[in-house]
């Protein structure tokens, strides 16, 4: 067996999928204190009231934890997927996605603002720059280029309305 | 008889220039989807759902239903040129088709599978034609109850029967649920976890889940492994086929359907395990056995059209009953959702333009992919010559464009990435997508029914199982659920008997 007292920061790395069980609990208990805090007055309305279904929801959320806790406890290991650009021997850049959701949430400030042909070619460039593209030309134009397009399809061909901005009050 | 007659109709609403043109985009589409590598066509269709803002519903499910059959076309291309299969379905494909590709048969293997997928799908949408109205008259009837018991199926089949992990699929679930739960209680307006916020109150809208635990999901969880050298695509001709490779394959692609279809049709997977039966099924039946592993073309015919096949038998579940069996009905399911749709047996009776028309849309489209793959098949090859910093770039970009299209709320775009950092975890830990997002699809729905039949009954328990329709369905979920346990005792008897 391995030693657990030794190392315990190497024990915690190989087991990280316990903190999936520790939220799945702590979901299943959020919903069990909303379920149960929910006003009973207005819940005459059939032999189901509308806690039902959650109280259920939250107590499997708390079995499935612990379920989950004793299986990865017993050596069960959840597969990482796999796919065809995916390189499971590489250890995880977490660098790549926390620059990905910054990105994101950029775009998500400022398509406001800025509108959206401007601030979603940000966020396409930004977003070709953190998954490692370094063409200094062809990224912002290719960024441009699609961001107009896809406001030109979705704002004037198929009616779902995008902010256009300052930029498409000027033209 | 009657379907034919409403087949005609059918081909009349899917000829519409109009309707034409939105197949052609969606064959289009799924072909170019089934070739890139990291995108598939339950993604794909997420990505798609905003247009169900702006399109009437028959030109927007003739699209889906494109992509979804030319993501399978596409699929086959990849792994045949490539090794690494464009789709899950397309696996099997790569193991005959690759060798012959490096052997200079990549033109016959690409046919094989081109007329092979054609095959299957023409022999699928004919067995849906000739089924699903049959399916749907049977189960016109049903009520609360039934709707209820048959989600309870979609729930198990989707956690017990999926993935490698029972828990881990119960736990997916279990995550969609109470997303699905999150807004007002639709009986009584009650607000269940919006912890106060107006705009939770409306619920989380299944597109932002879709396309965050799809597409968002699935593009941070490539960034964070993200492959650094790709392989590079052997070089092929125009697809052609000899007479002795006909001769050869014929039979496979007729077999490939018997299997496909009625897979499809029930929650198993959707093409993984009939295409690998259908390999398995050539391999033993071929007069070349010494040459599968090295490029024997039954090996190519026989599950690609398997594979097409599986995708008609979805859709006769998910038309005629609501079940959505895979990933991509789960989503379509969505798209009618979005509209107010419900699928289910009265969608024959209700909607007879948009069933018929998606069905007769189906030939069409398939006709379409025959001429798109075969002369076109190096052409899609050079796809795979995208840099991946522009694919994964392009996903996040039109997610983006889908959740802010939803309500045009930045609020929106902010729960988006949430629930793509949920997707994330999910796949970091071997936690399976299609439960949660079939739980918070049918979830709500679920709880309705249920509460409806409860209603009905005055709280008896006996009331969900009251109908000879919800008692054989849960009949299925119990044999489901001790489908492990009866398992070992099949073995050790035959163990014994050995």
């Amino acid at each position: 067996m391995n030693t657990p007292a030794k190392n315990p920061k190497n024990w915690l790395r190989e087991h990280s999928e316990l903190g999936v069980g520790v939220l799945l609990f702590l979901l299943g208990v959020l919903v069990l204190t909303d379920a149960l805090t929910l006003d009973t007055d207005v819940t005459g309305r059939g032999p189901v009231g509308p806690a039902t279904v959650p109280l259920v929801v939250g107590c499997g959320l708390l079995v499935v934890a612990v379920l989950l806790t004793v299986d990865v406890l017993r050596g069960g290991r959840g597969e990482a997927e796999a796919g065809e650009d995916v390189d499971l021997t590489e250890p995880a850049d977490w660098r790549t996605v926390l620059l990905l959701a910054g990105v994101f949430l950029a775009f998500a400030v400022l398509i406001g603002p800025l509108g959206f042909p401007v601030a979603g070619a940000l966020l396409f460039w930004g977003a070709a720059y953190a998954l490692g593209s370094r063409h200094l030309h062809r990224d912002p134009l290719i960024a441009a280029a699609l961001s107009l397009f896809t406001y030109g399809v979705f704002d004037k061909l198929l009616g779902v309305p995008l902010p256009g901005g300052p930029l498409m009050g000027v033209i | 008889m009657d379907s034919l007659y409403s087949l005609i109709d059918g081909f009349g609403t899917a000829l519409t220039p109009m309707n034409l043109l939105w197949a052609a985009v969606g064959v289009l589409l799924g072909t170019a989807i089934g070739v890139l590598p990291g995108i598939g066509p339950a993604m794909a269709v997420a990505l798609l759902l905003p247009v169900t803002y702006g399109l009437e519903p028959t030109g927007a499910f003739i699209m889906f239903a494109g992509i979804y059959y030319g993501a399978m076309f596409g699929g086959s291309t990849t792994s045949i040129l490539l090794n690494t299969p464009g789709e899950s379905a397309a696996v099997v494909a790569a193991i005959e088709g690759n060798p012959m590709a490096k052997t200079g048969r990549g033109a016959q293997a690409l046919a094989a599978a081109a007329i092979g997928h054609f095959a299957g799908g023409m022999i699928g949408t004919i067995l849906l034609v000739v089924l699903a109205p049959t399916v749907a008259a049977l189960a016109v009837d049903i009520g609360a109850p039934d709707y209820f018991a048959l989600m309870v199926l979609a729930f198990i089949a989707v956690t017990s029967v999926l993935g490698s992990s029972r828990i881990r699929g119960l736990a997916s679930l279990l995550i969609g649920l109470t997303i699905g739960l999150v807004g007002l209680d639709q009986m009584t307006g009650q607000q269940r976890l919006t912890f106060g916020s107006l705009q939770l109150a409306d619920g989380v809208d299944v597109v932002i889940v879709a396309v965050g635990l799809f597409a968002i999901g699935e593009a941070l969880w490539v960034a964070a492994h993200l492959r650094r050298t790709t392989g590079e695509a052997i070089p092929v001709g125009r697809p052609w086929l000899g007479r002795d490779d006909v001769r050869r394959t014929w039979k496979s692609w007729l077999r490939g359907p018997l299997i496909g279809f009625p897979f499809g049709a029930i929650p198993a997977g959707g093409a993984e395990i009939p295409t690998f039966l259908s390999y398995v099924t050539e391999k033993r039946l071929s007069k070349h056995k010494e040459q599968f592993g090295k490029g024997a073309i039954e090996g190519v015919a026989g599950p690609e059209s398997a594979a097409s096949a599986s995708a008609a038998g979805t859709l006769v579940s998910m038309l005629t009953l609501g079940l959505p069996t895979t990933a991509v009905a789960a989503v379509m399911l969505a798209a009618f959702q979005q509209y107010g749709i419900q699928p289910g047996p009265l969608l024959f009776e209700r909607e007879p333009d948009l069933v018929w028309g998606l069905i007769a849309s189906l030939f069409v489209g398939m006709v379409l992919l025959l001429a798109l793959n075969l002369p076109l098949a190096p052409v899609w090859a050079k796809l795979l010559r995208i840099p991946r910093p522009y694919l994964y770039a392009g996903i996040l970009f039109f997610a983006a464009v889908g959740a802010y299209a939803v309500g045009g709320e930045a609020l929106d775009l902010v729960i988006l990435l949430v629930i793509g950092l949920i997707g994330l975890g999910m796949r970091r830990y071997g936690l399976p997508v299609l439960p949660a997002v079939i739980g918070v699809i049918l979830g709500p729905a679920a709880e309705q029914q249920l509460r409806r039949a409860l209603q009905i009954s005055d709280g008896s328990l006996t009331g969900l199982v009251n109908t000879p329709f919800s008692v054989a369905v849960y009949t299925v979920v119990l044999i489901l659920l001790a489908w492990p346990l009866l398992r070992k005792v099949i073995t050790r008897r035959r163990d014994v008997t050995v």
